[in-house]
């Protein structure tokens, strides 16, 4: 419940802290309970998504960094926690293979599905999408509340099942059968009904985001006037609506294999252990793959393409230009989304699935690279002839685009399936998706928290802690996942919980361990900038005023900051102008807000 | 504070917030069924031996669900109708009979289930039970949700026809979008698990 | 409601129990064409045939969507090919059975 509490507490402050005047024509005296908790209010939504899924982020991480020291320090205790962590999970300190698994899978799912995806959707896109398009709240403000709170139940399910008999999931966040169900203990199962929680979540609101982005655009804001956040987050949502399905079957399905003796995933003739697994029909194993990926490639792109409409916010605010090729962009990016959907089979190229299928999805995995490329080649070539403010949120705007450059690149012989039959299932991959979503994704959504902080509080983060934050996790993130790359090219697999000590092929590269771990850890210590700098700033930062950027989007400047609790608006906004008319020839000031007239 | 379109139309789209929401709903709930009628095929495609649908399971109970199933889809657009001709009265009973109607496919559909599991039959059975008990128990999960919207919407639900007669009506509507979306998918799910 | 819409309505209404009528024959055909115990391949399209024309009849007439606005459709036509991509699933995992005859 801790999070609920603060969930509450942030916007205390921001809201005694306000200014601007406030004539609250629907003004009713709500209780502390309607508003802050049970809120309908899509910023107050967005509040709790944000701080939820923050915290989820640095629980996840933390599971990280205790790996990291198994990695590091195959077998040796693990210092001042280590004895915390109960004799079951790590007896003496020493952490168990049972254990490390545990926390793997849960790492992963924790990060994709508790942390990012509800950061980027639920928190950005609750809070900032209707203002920018205008709109008083969401279409479905009572829908919006039961999305998170389905969402936090999903998360209590994730949490409590570390404390079940035999501990939390371990057969890694994919979860493939027939390891998942032929696993003795229940974390399966409890991972299983999470999921179904958390899909429900996300099912609902982003039925809730397209219908408020297709409804409730103000006034002479036509689709190619939309700021591209939003357009990234009607894709995402779009993604999420028709690609999760498809694995709340397959959730549905495995929790039938755990608890009701069904088959669906396990082939007949299994045999653990020595002995022939007693199946009742015989299923295929394979099926869970196909419906599993065919979420979760499009879910690669539910992280990422907010994340890329974040970064083409601030980059076009500070390089003080229309962003290059919007249009472009707007095409590429309904492209991405749309090609998402038949590249799933590119993770399974080594299932023996047959060469016909490889050849098929290898193509289409190619072409997929093309709008990504477009996209972030737009991004490059509108910092050209910028005059560039190097403040915190474009310093993290500016090394997402690399290190997304660096990880879509390291994809494309993984896309390939000659290539993947040497890289599949290495350190190799996880370099490749790390840099996608750590410094990528990751990168984007903290310049989404510098740069909206302003708009959520009235006051600005301190630039000295953001800078600080910045570099150090710029180097120490490099430091984590670039190694991983050595690694899996020389073949160490994923997975392995001694880090590959046992095997001879990873001898000339197991050093690299320890450098990630201490990197890990380092990228630990100056998240500690961060995270005072947010609390801090609340109270006491800089008092800014509506627009501290010179934005044009409507959220800056049709309203206050923070905008007005009910209704956002004052009067409803109308837009002249399109999203990025920064330093237009013969104005006297470099930016035209969207809803300035004439 | 008010939501625009959640009764009038927005002039540009043609469309009102929950008729649009209600669409998307049931265009997710496809992508549901059609995972597992895509599983269903891969399974049945895979397995050395599977049964007749009608050598195993009861093909006139299913008949008379599927009667039963859309004479209900009937009565829910005729209470939509109804309230359109501004007869509440009617309403009532057409709304009435479509959830009596949801209930009757719901005993049958108990008999169905608990002659299997006294056989021994039940989803651990063999790999075509298994399919058959997740997508009908899925299915049948999505009835008693319009049990419950519709059984809303008949009792306190049904105030609002007071103070907002075309809000009401649309409401009426959207779920019925959802009641006849369930009976398409019982369309679907007659001839392929019962008869095929 | 004025006079006009009610009319509407009414002629509306003649068509959901002509709707009905074709509903409950096509259901009567099912089943009757599954006792002639056809081959398979038959039976599977014949079936699908009919559920197909029973689905398209509730969605036209029951929900409306022979008079829907076109964004509806575009939202449908979305989730129809990605329908069609899910149904590939079965149909790819035999590829290399069809194409290499193994």
């Amino acid at each position: 419940m801790d999070n609920v509490t603060t969930a509450g507490h942030a916007p205390v402050g921001a809201h005694a802290h306000g200014h601007g005047t406030r004539a609250h024509a629907h003004h009713h005296e709500q209780s502390f309970v309607t508003k802050w908790i049970f809120s309908q209010d899509h910023k107050v939504i967005g509040i709790q998504y944000t701080i939820t899924s923050l915290l989820f982020l640095l629980f996840g991480f933390s599971l990280m960094a205790l790996m990291r020291w198994q990695l590091a320090f195959p077998g040796a205790p693990i210092p001042v926690i280590g004895a915390s962590l109960g004799v079951l999970n790590a007896p003496g300190g020493i952490m168990l293979p049972e254990f490390y698994n545990q926390l793997g899978a849960m790492h992963g799912t924790i990060m994709v599905f508790l942390g990012v995806v509800p950061l980027a959707v639920g928190g950005f896109g609750n809070y900032v999408m209707p203002l920018m398009i205008g709109a008083p709240d969401m279409a479905f403000p009572k829908l919006n509340m039961a999305s998170y709170w389905v969402y936090f139940m999903g998360g209590v399910v994730m949490l409590a099942s570390f404390f079940v008999p035999g501990g939390a999931a371990q057969s890694g966040w994919t979860s493939y059968p027939p390891l998942s169900v032929i696993t003795a203990t229940n974390g399966q199962t409890w991972w299983l009904v999470g999921m179904i929680f958390l899909i429900t979540s996300s099912l609902l609101g982003s039925v809730n985001f397209i219908v408020t982005i297709i409804q409730l655009r103000a006034k002479g804001l036509g689709f190619f006037r939309l700021p591209f956040f939003v357009w990234a987050q009607f894709v995402t949502s779009f993604l999420l609506l028709l690609a999760f399905p498809p694995l709340e079957a397959a959730g549905v399905l495995q929790l039938m294999d755990k608890v009701a003796g069904t088959s669906f995933f396990l082939p007949s003739g299994l045999v653990v252990g020595n002995k022939v697994v007693e199946i009742s029909g015989g299923g295929n194993p394979l099926l869970w793959q196909h419906l599993f990926w065919f979420l979760a490639h499009p879910e690669v792109y539910v992280l990422i393409l907010p994340a890329m409409g974040i970064v083409s916010e601030i980059i076009a605010n500070n390089t003080r230009k229309p962003l290059w090729g919007y249009r472009v962009m707007v095409y590429a990016i309904i492209f991405l989304g749309f090609m998402s959907f038949i590249v799933w089979a590119h993770h399974m190229f080594m299932t023996g699935m047959g060469t016909t299928m490889s050849s098929f999805f290898q193509t289409t995995t190619m072409i997929i690279s093309i709008p990504s490329v477009i996209i972030l080649s737009a991004l490059f070539l509108s910092l050209y002839g910028g005059s560039i403010r190097y403040n915190t949120p474009m310093l993290f705007a500016l090394a997402f685009l690399p290190m997304f450059g660096i990880g879509g690149l390291t994809g494309l012989p993984l896309g390939l399936a000659p290539s993947d039959i040497h890289l599949h299932d290495t350190y190799y991959v996880i370099g490749h998706f790390h840099y996608v979503v750590a410094p990528g994704t990751i990168f984007g959504l903290l310049a989404g928290i510098y740069y909206w902080f302003p708009k959520v509080t009235g006051r600005q983060m301190s630039e000295v802690l953001g800078k600080i934050h910045f570099f150090g996790s710029f180097i120490f993130i490099n430091g984590i996942f670039f190694p991983m790359f050595i690694q899996g090219l020389h073949g160490v697999n994923r997975r392995l919980y001694d880090g590959g000590a046992q095997y001879v092929h990873a001898a000339p590269v197991l050093h690299w361990n320890q450098f990630m771990s201490y990197a890990a850890w380092g990228l630990m210590v100056f998240q500690i900038p961060f995270i005072f700098n947010f609390f801090w700033s609340i109270w006491k930062g800089k008092p800014v005023g509506a627009n501290p950027w010179k934005a044009t989007t409507l959220e800056w400047t049709a309203t206050t900051s923070p905008p007005l609790a009910h209704g956002n608006f004052e009067t409803t906004p109308e837009v002249y102008h399109g999203p990025y008319e920064y330093s237009v020839p013969g104005r006297s000031q470099d930016f035209i807000p969207q809803n300035q007239k004439d | 504070m008010e939501i625009p379109y959640t009764v009038e139309v927005r002039p540009d789209t043609g469309l009102s917030n929950g008729k649009l929401g209600v669409w998307l709903f049931l265009a997710s709930e496809v992508m549901l069924f059609a995972a597992l009628f895509s599983s269903y095929i891969l399974l049945r495609v895979g397995s050395t031996e599977w049964p007749r649908g009608a050598e195993e399971l009861s093909v006139p109970m299913a008949f008379f669900n599927t009667v039963v199933l859309i004479t209900s889809s009937v009565t829910m657009v005729m209470a939509w109708a109804s309230l359109k001709m501004n007869d509440f009265g009617k309403f009532r009973t057409y709304l009435g009979a479509t959830i009596l109607l949801s209930f009757v496919f719901l005993v049958v559909k108990y008999f169905e289930y608990s002659h299997h599991l006294h056989a021994g039959e039940g989803p651990w059975h063999n790999t075509y039970y298994a399919i058959y008990f997740t997508i009908t128990g899925l299915h049948g999960l999505h009835i008693l949700g319009g049990i419950v919207v519709n059984g809303y919407l008949l009792g306190p639900g049904a105030r609002m026809w007071k103070t907002e007669k075309e809000r009401f009506t649309n409401r009426i509507e959207i779920a019925g979008l959802y009641w006849h979306f369930v009976d398409l998918v019982w369309i679907f799910l007659f001839p392929v698990l019962y008869l095929l | 409601m004025d006079a006009h819409a009610a009319d509407d309505i009414r002629s509306h209404v003649k068509t959901y129990f002509m709707v009905f009528g074709a509903l409950m024959v096509l259901t009567i055909v099912t089943v009757g064409v599954s006792y002639l115990h056809l081959p398979v391949a038959m039976a599977i399209t014949l079936a699908l045939i009919v559920a197909t024309i029973k689905g398209s009849l509730v969605a036209l007439y029951f929900m409306h969507l022979k008079h829907e606005r076109k964004l509806i459709y575009y939202v449908l036509v979305l989730t129809v090919i990605f329908f069609v991509f899910m149904m590939f699933v079965p149909l790819l995992t035999n590829l290399d059975k069809i194409t290499q005859g193994y």
